[in-house]
């Protein structure tokens, strides 16, 4: 057997009183693709952090080809062939890819050899990987999928022999995603070495060949992927038996709730996002909107829930709601029963430096039941965010910690509990589960599907098809702010709304029943 | 978790940086052939160990506890209003109008007439300000900063041309009407024995200072708009989702703040001139800025601050009276302290908090 690419040996590494990672080893075959997974806070990103010289390891040792390297910083890094794609491109936006290339690799004092020598390079790294990309076009103007290849070039370039990919299909439509994978299998056929970080279990089994499971800053296994299962996964993941598909009942849809009729929103840059969409939501059901982020899904969320201006009109419950101006705003939202789970629960729905009690009546702090005269009836707020917090499961189950302090997941327990504990007619609920751990996406899945049980409707938007799948009765997707297809979450498959979230409208080869076949394996969803 | 216990952040924090700051400000003293202990003694003994230094030192505090309030609530809403010295002058504006045209029976009233009218000034004073920042994006601390400058014009004009009695050569109103001279510490303190407090300007708006305290507490954690401001403040994305427009809370936010500022000429005017001068803030409003920076933006930690800077200014004085330091050098002093209790915050924090770490790492 040949020495591993990678092998470390008892990496330790602490924040403060935080043990990120407690004596991992890990041995990675060379021309492989070895998985990493494990839930959000789990040290995965620690681990490679250290591993490309960011942070320093506490105890530990790292050998590359057998060989006992140090690498106190990412330059050491890439000289021991170790490459790195982050979740957030670190790619300069206005500079053309060649330049993006070369960008701490030039030669000399001018800029013209090293650009001539990356050209002749990059040309044959294409023919080699099939890693087409334009060399001249800035950055801006690639799409993400191709920016992400310019990462991988970027990586290449400096003969990296280990690459290593942090989340990388978290931003890509399902076609990217596949031709991401065709590209990293071509490299693991030439020999190269493939870390790949993610929470998706579905990437795992299907494209490595030996994955690990971090839990808790310990690596709790290393097993073959093909000897290994994905409920088996999730269990090393959360320490417990997880149910993996979402358990509900076909929905029983009532009378309408909501009734966008013709609905346009402009953005500040004076973009039009949402380009006239028609889309009904009924009681007792989960409208599921699917597509690429930044296709207008948020905008549409955002002037349901009050803090965007559009035209057109909504209706819910029959009563016209005002899009813009005074009777638009979050409150008036609120009073015409629709609560809102926005997108990013750091920046809109929590006060990230608010004690979570305080964040329990965030929006609503204007309920008549919280006042006590002209002060807050702080006291009751406290206690009955106890309740809630009992209620929901939030872990520490502490009012008094800021919200900053709670994990994702508990985070995204807190804005839930409040949304849903006022009772709306309407609950819109944006990426409810981005950034949450296995065990907790089972129980906030379950939450929305209890109000949908309990005759209220749901409109949800989510970037993660899986969970689109799993969680919505009705599947709408969203293409450069047009609608550009309806399905049956029961009749449809992530191929065909792949498709749809291309823009492309005639999905017959690939429906249900047709050119299904092929993907058999993947008609009920694993992963929550 | 926190990183380290609260009473080390609030007690240990602010105590070592004003260490800091006294031992640089010790060997600024040492370099121009002074001896700093000397100098400390002196400061202690004109400000904290008479009555009459207390009486001084209070009454600067008395200032600084206003503006300093007033910048921490603007600071709650993310506002950084500079323009304390302006409203606080025209603040002194209201209160001469409402001493000089009011016919009031007692200084109680009169107080609280000339607060109203401080406090309408001021906020009035903030108001453009404010109402440029959430229309029209001007940056609230160019425009305020601009804003003092024209307070201060505008002062000019009125003492010069309006206010200002016949045949009087300096640039003030007349005296305010006996009826409205405010209690001083001396007049509400000394018993037939022992006179205390003796002719220090110390006065009873000391208390009305208090209360603001008080005031300001409640209204920023136990009410709505208290609510609404800090989250407003945290996060203008967080307070969009929720209904909290922004327009509305910087402008109400910055109307308290400007009063605020205002009523610190209560102080001044009423209290120590009684007659509306030129100049009375003499810096006041900066000085607010420091307070609030220091005492984190809280009400008993400005309070704490302010007699702090309240030491600072009388014990300042006594040095320029006694030794040969000059009055200058007491700005390079509250510069050391604003430098170690505000921008050099975190290079006390960090070393502290990796020790409080260490410690409890031992101890589990």
């Amino acid at each position: 057997m040949t020495a591993p690419a990678i092998e470390l040996k008892g990496i330790s590494k602490a924040f403060g009183p935080v043990q990120a990672n407690k004596d991992i080893s890990i041995s990675v075959q060379p021309g492989t693709i070895h998985g990493i997974i494990g839930e959000n806070g789990a040290g995965k990103s620690t681990l490679m952090s250290i591993l490309y010289g960011f942070y320093k390891a506490d105890a530990g040792e790292i050998f590359i080809k057998g060989q006992k390297t140090l690498i106190p910083d990412s330059q050491a890094a890439i000289r021991a062939g170790i490459g790195m794609v982050f979740q957030h491109f670190k790619l300069v936006e206005n500079f053309t890819v060649l330049e993006n290339i070369i960008l701490g690799a030039e030669h000399g004092a001018m800029l013209n050899s090293s650009l001539g020598n990356a050209r002749k390079e990059l040309k044959h790294l294409a023919e080699e990987y099939g890693l087409n990309v334009n060399p001249d076009e800035v950055i801006e103007n690639l799409s993400v999928g191709h920016q992400q290849r310019v990462e991988i070039l970027k990586a290449l370039y400096r003969k990296a022999e280990i690459l290593i990919l942090d989340e990388p299909t978290g931003v890509l439509t399902p076609a990217e995603a596949d031709q991401l994978f065709r590209i990293l299998d071509r490299l693991r056929e030439e020999g190269k070495t493939i870390i790949l970080i993610t929470h998706k279990l579905r990437e795992i089994m299907e494209y490595t060949d030996t994955v690990s499971v971090m839990r808790r800053g310990e690596m709790t296994a290393t097993v073959k992927t093909a000897e290994t299962s994905p409920e088996h996964l999730a269990e090393l993941m959360v320490g417990r038996k997880v149910l993996l598909r979402v358990d509900k009942t076909p929905s029983e849809p009532g009378a309408t709730v909501l009734d966008i009729k013709g609905l346009r929103v402009v953005d500040e840059a004076g973009v039009e996002r949402v380009k006239g969409i028609d889309l009904t939501v009924r009681a007792g059901e989960i409208v599921g909107i699917a597509g690429v982020a930044g296709n207008g899904q948020s905008e549409l969320l955002e002037v349901l829930g009050g803090f965007a201006d559009g035209t057109g009109t909504i209706t819910m419950n029959g009563e016209s709601l005002p899009l813009s101006g005074h009777g638009a705003d979050g409150q008036a939202r609120r009073a015409a029963g629709i609560s809102h789970v926005p997108e990013d629960r750091q920046r809109e729905g929590l006060i990230m430096e608010f004690a979570a009690w305080e964040n329990t009546v965030f929006g609503y702090h204007h309920s008549p039941e919280i006042q006590n005269g002209l002060l807050m009836d702080n006291k009751g707020i406290y206690t009955e965010a106890e309740a809630k917090m009992q209620r929901f499961d939030v872990r520490p189950p502490d009012p008094k910690l800021a919200a900053k302090n709670f994990s994702g997941g508990n985070q995204q327990k807190i804005v839930l509990a409040r949304e849903i504990e006022r009772n709306p007619d309407l609950l819109l609920i944006g990426q409810p589960t981005r950034g949450v751990d296995i065990g907790a996406i089972e129980f906030i899945h379950q939450q929305v599907v209890n109000l949908r049980d309990q005759g209220k409707a749901i409109l949800l938007v989510s970037v993660e098809l899986e969970e689109i799948l799993s969680l919505a009765d009705r599947v709408v997707v969203m293409f450069d702010g047009h609608i550009t297809g309806e399905r049956d979450a029961a009749h449809t498959n992530e191929k065909e709304l792949g498709l749809l979230m291309a823009g492309i409208t005639d999905t017959s080869a690939v429906a249900n029943g047709n050119g299904g076949n092929e993907n058999s394996t993947q008609e009920v969803p694993a992963d929550g | 978790m926190d990183k380290m216990p609260k009473w080390a952040d609030i007690v240990l924090i602010p105590l070592i940086s004003l260490f800091l700051a006294a031992f640089f400000s010790a060997l600024v003293i040492l370099a121009i052939g002074e001896n700093p202990i000397e100098a400390l003694k002196l400061m202690v003994d004109g400000a904290l160990m008479r009555s009459a230094g207390w009486g001084y030192t209070l009454y600067y505090a008395t200032n600084f506890i206003f503006t300093g309030l007033a910048v921490s609530v603007a600071f709650h809403a993310r506002l950084f209003n500079i323009g304390g010295e302006g409203q606080a002058m025209l603040g002194g504006l209201g209160v001469a109008l409402a001493c000089l045209y009011i016919d009031w029976p007692h200084w109680s009233l009169a107080i609280l007439g000339a607060s109203v009218g401080a406090a309408c000034f001021g906020a009035l004073w903030a108001l453009i300000p404010a109402y440029l920042q959430a229309k029209r994006g001007s940056h609230i601390v160019i425009t305020t900063i601009m804003f003092n400058f024209i307070a201060a014009a505008i002062l000019n004009y009125v003492l010069v041309e309006l206010l200002r009695p016949v045949g009087a050569m300096d640039p003030a109103s007349a005296k305010f009407p006996e009826a409205v001279h405010l209690p001083t510490f001396q007049d509400m303190f000394s018993t037939e024995g022992s006179k205390l407090f003796r002719g220090a300007p110390a006065n009873v708006t000391f208390f009305l200072a208090l209360a603001a305290c008080v005031i300001v507490w409640l209204l920023m954690w136990r009410t709505k708009l208290g609510y609404q401001i800090r989250a407003f403040g945290h996060s203008e994305s967080g307070a969009l989702y929720a209904g909290i427009s922004p327009v509305r809370i910087t402008v109400i936010a910055m109307l308290i703040s400007g009063a605020l500022a205002g009523m610190m000429s209560v102080n001044t005017t009423m209290g120590e001139s009684e007659r509306l001068i030129l100049n009375s803030t003499e810096g006041a409003g900066f000085i607010g800025i420091a307070v609030a920076l220091m005492g984190r933006n809280h009400p008993f930690g400005v309070l704490l601050a302010a007699i702090l800077f309240g030491f600072l200014y009388q014990g300042g004085a006594e040095l320029a009276l006694w030794t040969s330091i000059p009055r200058e050098l007491i700005v390079v002093i509250q510069a050391l302290v604003i430098l170690f209790t505000g921008a050099l915050d975190n290079m006390v924090r960090e070393p502290l908090e990796k020790l409080f770490i260490a410690m409890r790492r031992r101890n589990a």
